[in-house]
This record gives structure tokens, C-alpha cells and sequence, in this order.
């Protein structure tokens, strides 16, 4: 069968086809989804400049917040209850205890950050693993990764956090990270199998399998891809989720015990009374930065969904 | 006819899907099909949708697993094929689908679908080598590599995408090709210059399973026939057989519901009869030879 | 009823610049008459239908004018129409089965559209049903969710929901093609039985199958790249077409009884051009094997025949 046949050349020339509407005619041959368009739309979009603006603003404050705040957080120091003044550094003032308030405030940025990243991340990981091979092998696997899901889905956390509490003296960020990760992966889980089931039934995955590509290439190569602005955008969820349940549970006294959180600082605020005594630079300050940084990514992703999707661009 | 021994052969093959809840309820797709094709020729599966004639290419191909019976490839069961020798297998027998934009990963240039075969089956190949291998089965399909080449699937037409395909199966010097509807979804004026590639391919040696509910195009190009009715054969043979005397009333059926170009449809009502499932075959039904080369089920055959 | 367009055009908005696909269509359809419209993909013919009764989110309507028995027909104006859609103009748009509400009853989504025209549902019942039971379908479909019927059942249902109010002018798209060859044929002698009947004036059936197209039109529009190439009687675009497309298209269509052996048929080499810039003169210059320099310009659709028209400057000659 290697032999070329002889037939007349059926010339067909560089035109696309017809009522390709958007396509240019240029040479360059360009993606569907093509960076420099995406990013056209991308700096157009009001909703994702905005959250990225914010959370950007944010991620610097956590870097670089710490390394100019002049005193540790935890550290007692003179002033008690002391309102937000350039004195001494003490820019957000301080607790009923003496702490330097802007001190806790970068530093529980900064750990909101880190158990967004590594919680969501956890939780990213997990729930690609078991959606992808779900939804890829189907059948009997499915049926039983469900039956995890659904157990993981329904577990109570507070419950369970209440048990590992009472056995760890000394729990850190990871800690709380890596359970909130261990235990929020279930949607993603689910969203990843969606996805995946129907681009399996797609042509071009049955041609993979016709190539001699095995199934790890193609969910790596053929399918995963194909999902990338979805994945993106769920890790963005499950990002702003992690720091959600991060500040509940810092909130009712689970968070880390070594450490200080903005859920922390809530906390703390109000158990020392200071919504009674007025000290509104304890409280207001994180409350509004898990507000601010939250509120900002769900609305980036709104941003990033339109972006993405052609037919939800307007023209 | 029967000295050439056959290239594919079907031994009454079933295919059966668990359907409901951890697989409680069965739907049987294709019951008890036997056929073979030959080198050289191409044999037409023509059936209606939910005839089975999808899921009996993919069968072949070994993209779904069969239930039972036995599927032949030069003598050699292949329905149990696994690893390095289901690999090796395909190096033999290949596929195109129906849908060209379908079968391309949208994000990867169309010429992708070359690199996987190369990866995976001429890992050591030069790339001088590879390009005049690849220009070679360019030019067999009539596509002008500059044309092609280095271009996204959404820059080409559905017929340029077909016959990429086709090429891509040419790399592998198969013996055997399975195309499953792969120019309903062309325009007319391409559909015939596809089909015509499978013709000459079908002159040089390659043995093709053409499937399509089209009877117009079944039988301008296949030199046999297998009409598919709900997952079993109601009739078969050569193609000037079933289609010039069609014994059987689904055969007989299908043809008249043809349009034709020239001929305007006979009676009314013809469809809705059809529809009512008037036309049923017996729970003992069997093919029956009613002349040389041509098969029809009893019960319902005249 | 009559329908006369003039210059119609029609062109999408798109980042690059506008999509010409109905680029300047002049046509005329008489009371009772069946008219396909035929051509391949791309070429504006389901633009050109859905144009007529609805401007989707990207269509832009540049110019020309469409008549409805001797009225204005406002299509630019989406509000202004809702009075002549469905009362004088319908259209079962392409993949109308798989557009069904599947969480509504085909009874409910009927009153709920009924409604929508501020006609009540009980008037018509009767009606419906007899016209349902006409097109095969029993009673028992009004209960039934779109998911319990096939793809026939489905595509007749949309037929007859789409005409319950008497339209004069019916658009039909692609309404065939999804469909099983025997199933074919029932959904197509179905749309002549409905003008037989009355429930319909006038038809467009848009299609690219020009064997459907032969079997149950009056006359046969064939369209190219946003241009109207040839419209004459069926069996005259059949028999003795005269525009090098049609004449090309006509002879790559194998019919049963043609093999490959005995007669090798042809294609059409090349591809239709792009509609973002369309080329000048006529579109089809590119893959004439007529053409010559006067192609540059675009050739008029004139009449050359009882019926018979062709925009080329050979036939026309």
C-alpha cells in the first residue's frame, strides 16, 4: 500500500471555508482560542481586571507586608488598645494585648494566601485524579470512584476536625491546608468527570487509541488540555474556597495553633469584646481583606469565563 | 471467489451493553454477525441509525470489546488483542470517522494526527525520511502538502480533514480500513472526490469496510453488500445482487425510500409503514442462500 | 400568498469585519409554491431562511426588502415581526428535534407558545390533535417529554406545531437531514401533503440533498458563496441546468445504479471562498471551467426560460 496514485491533482487553494465567520485569512496559522486574541479580550474585561487588580494588590501586601512591619505579630508590646497612628509603626494600632495589629494583618494575609494555594492545590490534585480517571475509564472504576466521592462529600469536616484537634497538640498552616484539601475535592471531582466523559466521546480520542497512545498520554495530551481554562478556573474556585473554610475554622477556634490568621484575628477580636470596645482596627481590617480577596477572585472568574468562552464575549 | 482467503472475518459476533445501574439491564446493539472481506475489495454496511453498523467498525477496530463470537484478521482471533500486539495490530487495520472536525484535538495543528503514528510506530526514523514519507501519502490522497501542513483543523476544509485521515492511515501500510460514514458530513461536490480515493486505494490491495446509511453511495463504490437491520443482517451479498433483485421487505424498503435524482418516489404512505415497524423477522429467523454471493433472512424475504 | 425579495442582504458582524452571506438575492415565490433552496455548506441558505424570520445576535440587516402579500415584511425590526411570526411566516429551524424545552411536555410547550401569540391553548386542541394524528403521531404524544420520542416523531411534531396557525410562508431547514432515509421520505412527503392540505401556502425548503429537493418541489433556488446561481422548475435544474455549479453540483451526485467501475463521477475542485472578503464578480469564477474576463464583473440573475433564471454571462448568452 505504499505505491502513490496516479490521479489528478485536486489543487485546493489557501482559502478557508466559506461563512467562516472571524477567521482571518492570514498565513500564520493560529489556535482556536488564540493567545493574542484571548488576551485581547482578557485586558477588556472589566470583571477580571478588577479581581486581578485586587488580588494582585493583596498577594503584594502578603509578601512584602511582613518583611516592613516593625514588630513580630504575636510579640506583646507596651501599648494597649492603641487606634491606628504612625507612631511607632503601629499603623493599624493595637489589640487589647499589646500586638501590632498590621503585623497580624500581612502575616494572616500572608497565610491566607499559603492555605489557599496549598488547600486548593490539594484539593486541584485529588479531584483531577479521580475526575479524569472516571470519567476516562467509565464502567466499573466509576462506579466506585463515585462511592469515594460521595463518602468524602458527606463526612462531617467539623466533626472530624473536632477529633484531629483534640489528638494534635500542635497544628500548623500544612496541617490545616492538607485537610482542607483532603476534604473539598469532591465538586471538583465531579466537574472533571462531566468534562471528561463527554470529550472522550469525541473522535479524536478514539484516534489516539487507534495510534498506539495509552491512556495516561491521553488524558495528559488529548483531554486535559482541551479542559485547560476549566481546570484554571476551578482552581481559582477551590483557591477561594480553601481561604473560606480556612477563616471558619480559625473563626471557631480549629485553626493553627502556632500562628496567627486573619480568621484568627476575628476571633480573638471578638472574644476580647472588641466590638463593644470600639477597637473597630482589630476586627474590620481582616474581615474586609477575606471579603476583598474572595469577592475578587470568584468576580475574576466570572471575568476569565467570559474570556474563554467566545460565545459569551460581547462584541 | 473463495481462493483468496479473507482479510477480516466476522464469526457470529454480539455485542451486548449493561445499561441502568452497575450494569443491571442489557441492550443487545449487534446479535450473531458473520461476514468476511476480502483484499481488494470493499464490502458496504448499510443500516439505518440503531442498525448496529457503528458499533460492529468499532468492534473491528477493537475500540469496543466484543461479547462474543470471534473477529478474524488474517486468520488471527484479534478479539482479544492487548498491549504491544493490539499496537501491532494496528499497524494492519485502521479507521476514519464521520465527523472531520470531531476527529482533530482543536487545539493542536491538523498534522498532529502524523506525529502520533510517528511517536508511537517509526520512533527511529530520520526526519528527512519522515517528510518524504509523509509528502508520499500526501500525494496519494491528492493533498498538496503546503496546503495542509502546519495548519489548525478549523483552517481546512472537511475535505482536506477527511483525506488527511485517510493519509494518516497510509503511513501505517495498512491492509485493511475502516470508514465509518466518513463523507456524510462533506458537501457534495467533495463527497465524491473522497470516495473516489477509496476507490483507487480499494485498486491497489486495501480492503475496506465502507459504512454509511447512504445507499446511494453503497453502491457506487462497494463491490459487496451487508444490509443491517437493528443489529442483525437482513441481507447480503454482491452489491448488483442486493441491489438489483432485493429480496428481502427491508431491502426492498430502503430502496424505494431512496430520492432519487430522476425518479420521483413510487407511493405514499410507504414510509409510515415502515416506520410502524411493519416489517419484523422471527425469533428463529436464519440467512438463507437464495442464489450464489446473496444471503436474505427468511421470514420476511419473499 | 407571495413573497418578493429584492437586493436582500444580510451580512454577520464579526472582529475581522462583516460576513457577506446573503450578498444582493432577488427572488419571487408564488401562491402555493414549494421552493427549494439548495446549496453546499457555507453558501448563505440558511442565512437567507432564518433572515426572513429572525435576525440572530450577530446578523445585521444591511439593505433590500422582503413583501409578504404585497406588505412590507419588517425584518429589521425584531418587535414589529412578532406580529407576522408564526401567524405568516414560520420556520422549523435546523435541529429544531434537539432544540425541544426536554423538561417541558409537548402539550405544555404548545400552550405555552399559543399563549405567547394571545391565542388560548383549548381553542386549537382539537385541531392540533386532528393534525397530529394526520402526521402519524397519537394523542399520547401531548403528554410525552421530547426524550420518550425518536427522532422522526420528533422532527413531525416540530412540523406541525410550527404550522397550527396557517402560515402562508413556511421555512423549512435542513429538516431532513438528520433522519433515517425511510423517515426521510415521510417528513418530506409530509411538507407537500401540508400544502395540499392548506395548513401551508408556501414553502422554502432549504436542504443541500437535491434528490429530496426533486422529489417534492415545485422549483429549485440554488444558491453560491451569498449569490443566487440558477432557479427553475425541478426537474428543468435536474435536466438542463445551465449555470456551471449547477451543472457540476448535478453530475457529482451518484444515484443508485451508477458504480464506480462502470462510470467514475467528479467533484467540484477547490473550495467556495471566503465570505469576509468576498472576491469581485462573480463568486464562482475561481472553479468555472467557463470562466473568462467578463466574470470579473458580477453577472445579473436573468431570466432565460419559462422560469428559468441564471446569473452567469455564459448561460445567459
Amino acid at each position: 500500500m505504499s505505491a502513490p496514485g496516479n490521479v489528478s491533482t485536486v489543487t485546493t487553494r489557501d482559502e478557508l471555508p466559506a461563512g467562516t465567520a472571524g477567521s482571518p485569512r492570514d498565513e500564520e496559522a493560529k489556535p482556536v482560542s488564540g493567545l493574542r486574541e484571548t488576551l485581547y479580550f482578557a485586558v477588556r474585561n472589566k470583571k477580571l481586571v478588577f479581581g486581578l487588580t485586587v488580588t494582585l494588590s493583596m498577594l503584594a501586601l502578603a509578601i512584602l507586608g511582613p518583611l516592613i512591619a516593625r514588630h513580630p505579630p504575636l510579640e506583646y508590646g507596651g501599648h494597649l488598645s492603641l487606634a491606628p497612628t504612625t507612631q511607632d509603626g503601629y499603623w493599624l494600632g493595637t489589640t487589647l494585648l499589646g500586638q501590632d495589629v498590621f503585623s497580624q494583618f500581612v502575616t494572616g494575609l500572608r497565610m491566607a494566601f499559603i492555605v489557599g494555594a496549598l488547600g486548593g492545590g490539594i484539593a486541584a490534585i485529588v479531584g483531577m485524579v479521580v475526575g479524569f480517571t472516571a470519567g476516562y475509564r467509565g464502567g466499573i472504576v466509576d462506579e466506585l470512584l463515585n462511592m469515594v466521592t460521595n463518602v468524602v462529600l458527606v463526612i462531617p469536616t467539623f466533626a472530624l476536625l473536632l477529633v484531629i484537634a483534640a489528638y494534635l497538640q500542635v497544628r500548623g498552616i500544612m496541617t490545616e491546608a492538607i485537610f482542607i484539601g483532603l476534604t473539598s475535592w469532591p465538586w471538583a471531582a465531579r466537574a472533571v468527570r462531566a468534562q471528561t466523559f463527554s470529550l472522550t466521546s469525541r473522535d479524536f480520542v478514539s484516534l489516539a487509541r487507534l495510534s498506539g497512545s495509552n491512556s495516561r498520554q491521553i488524558i495528559f495530551k488529548e483531554i486535559a488540555p482541551n479542559m485547560s481554562s476549566y481546570l484554571f478556573m476551578m482552581f481559582i474556585l477551590l483557591f477561594g474556597g480553601a481561604i473560606l473554610i480556612a477563616a471558619t475554622l480559625d473563626f471557631i477556634g480549629l485553626g493553627p495553633s502556632n500562628t496567627i490568621s486573619l480568621g484568627m484575628m476575628m476571633q480573638l477580636s471578638v472574644q476580647n469584646a472588641a466590638l463593644q470596645l470600639h477597637l473597630w482596627w482589630w476586627f474590620l481590617p481582616p474581615g474586609l481583606a477575606i471579603m476583598a480577596i474572595v469577592g475578587s477572585l470568584y468576580v475574576m472568574n466570572v471575568g476569565l469565563d467570559e474570556v474563554f468562552n467566545p460565545r459569551l464575549r460581547s462584541m | 471467489m473463495s481462493e483468496t482467503s479473507a482479510l477480516v472475518e466476522l464469526d457470529r459476533c454480539t455485542k451486548v451493553y449493561r445499561v441502568g445501574s452497575f450494569g443491571s439491564k442489557r441492550l443487545t446493539a449487534v446479535r450473531d454477525v458473520a461476514f468476511d472481506l476480502r483484499a481488494g475489495e470493499v464490502v458496504s454496511l448499510i443500516g439505518e441509525s440503531g442498525s448496529g453498523k457503528s458499533t460492529i467498525g468499532r468492534m473491528i477496530l477493537r475500540l469496543s470489546p466484543i461479547t462474543s463470537g470471534a473477529i478474524r484478521f488474517k486468520g488471527e482471533d484479534i478479539s482479544g488483542l492487548r498491549g504491544a500486539s493490539l499496537k501491532e495490530y494496528h499497524r494492519h487495520a485502521q479507521g476514519v470517522f464521520q465527523d472531520p472536525f470531531s476527529s482533530y484535538n482543536p487545539i493542536y495543528k491538523a498534522d498532529r494526527v502524523f506525529k502520533l503514528v510517528r511517536d508511537a510506530y517509526f520512533p527511529s526514523v530520520g526526519s528527512g525520511e519522515w517528510t518524504r514519507k509523509v509528502a508520499g501519502v500526501l500525494d496519494a490522497v491528492s493533498l498538496d502538502p503546503s496546503q495542509v501542513l502546519h495548519r489548525y483543523p478549523h483552517q481546512l476544509s472537511g475535505g482536506q480533514l477527511q483525506r488527511l485521515l485517510v493519509a494518516r492511515a497510509l503511513l501505517l501500510d495498512i491492509d485493511f480500513l475502516v470508514a465509518d460514514e466518513i463523507i456524510s458530513m462533506l458537501d457534495a461536490s467533495t463527497r465524491i472526490d473522497v470516495l473516489n480515493l477509496l476507490g483507487e486505494l480499494k485498486e491497489q490491495g486495501l480492503g475496506i469496510l465502507f459504512i454509511t446509511h447512504d445507499l446511494s453511495l453503497g453502491n457506487y463504490i462497494s463491490d459487496r453488500t451487508v444490509i443491517l437491520r437493528r443489529g442483525e443482517i437482513v441481507e447480503m451479498g454482491a452489491t448488483q445482487k442486493v441491489f438489483g433483485d432485493p429480496r428481502h421487505a427491508y431491502t426492498r424498503m430502503l430502496l424505494a425510500s431512496v430520492p432519487q435524482l430522476r425518479h420521483k418516489w413510487e407511493e405514499h404512505g410507504n414510509g409510515r409503514a415502515a416506520e410502524a415497524g411493519a416489517i419484523v423477522d422471527g425469533e428463529g429467523s436464519v440467512l438463507v442462500e437464495v442464489e450464489r454471493d446473496h444471503l436474505v433472512r427468511t421470514e420476511g424475504a419473499s | 400568498m407571495s413573497l418578493a425579495v429584492d437586493d436582500l442582504r444580510v451580512y454577520y458582524r464579526t472582529l475581522h469585519g462583516d460576513v457577506r452571506a446573503v450578498d444582493g438575492v432577488t427572488f419571487d415565490i408564488a401562491d402555493g409554491e414549494i421552493m427549494g433552496l439548495a446549496g453546499e455548506s457555507g453558501c448563505g441558505k440558511s442565512s437567507l431562511g432564518n433572515s426572513l424570520v429572525y435576525l440572530t445576535g450577530r446578523m445585521r440587516f444591511v439593505g433590500g426588502s422582503v413583501e409578504l402579500d404585497g406588505a412590507p415584511l419588517p425584518i429589521w425590526d425584531f418587535e414589529a415581526m412578532n406580529r407576522h411570526r408564526f401567524k405568516e411566516i414560520s420556520v422549523i429551524p435546523q435541529y429544531a428535534m434537539s432544540a425541544l424545552n426536554p423538561t417541558r411536555k409537548i402539550g405544555a410547550m404548545t400552550a405555552d407558545l399559543l399563549g405567547s401569540r394571545g391565542i388560548h391553548y383549548k381553542h386549537l386542541a382539537h385541531e392540533f390533535v386532528r393534525r397530529l394524528e394526520l402526521v402519524g403521531l397519537s394523542e399520547e404524544v401531548l403528554g410525552m417529554y421530547p426524550m420518550e420520542l425518536s427522532g422522526g416523531m420528533k422532527q413531525r411534531a416540530v412540523m406541525v406545531i410550527s404550522t397550527l396557525l396557517d402560515p402562508s410562508l413556511l421555512i423549512a431547514d435542513e429538516i431532513t437531514s438528520a433522519l433515517d432515509v425511510s423517515t426521510q421520505k415521510a417528513v418530506a412527503e409530509m411538507l407537500v401533503e401540508f400544502r395540499d392540505r392548506g395548513f401551508v401556502k408556501s414553502m422554502i425548503v432549504i436542504t443541500h440533498d437535491m434528490s429530496i429537493l426533486y422529489q417534492v418541489a415545485d422549483t429549485i433556488l440554488v444558491m453560491y458563496a451569498g449569490h443566487l446561481v440558477e432557479k427553475a422548475p425541478a426537474g428543468v435544474i435536474i435536466d438542463s441546468p445551465r449555470h456551471p455549479y449547477t451543472r457540476l453540483l448535478i453530475s457529482s451526485l451518484p444515484e443508485v445504479g451508477v458504480r464506480y467501475a462502470e462510470r467514475r463521477l467528479h467533484g467540484i475542485p477547490g473550495t467556495p471562498p471566503a465570505l469576509l472578503n468576498p472576491p469581485e464578480g462573480c463568486r464562482f469564477r475561481d472553479r468555472c471551467p467557463l470562466a473568462s474576463a467578463k466574470c470579473a464583473h458580477t453577472p445579473p440573475f436573468v431570466e432565460i426560460g419559462d422560469g428559468h433564471r441564471v446569473a452567469c454571462w455564459e448561460a445567459a448568452a
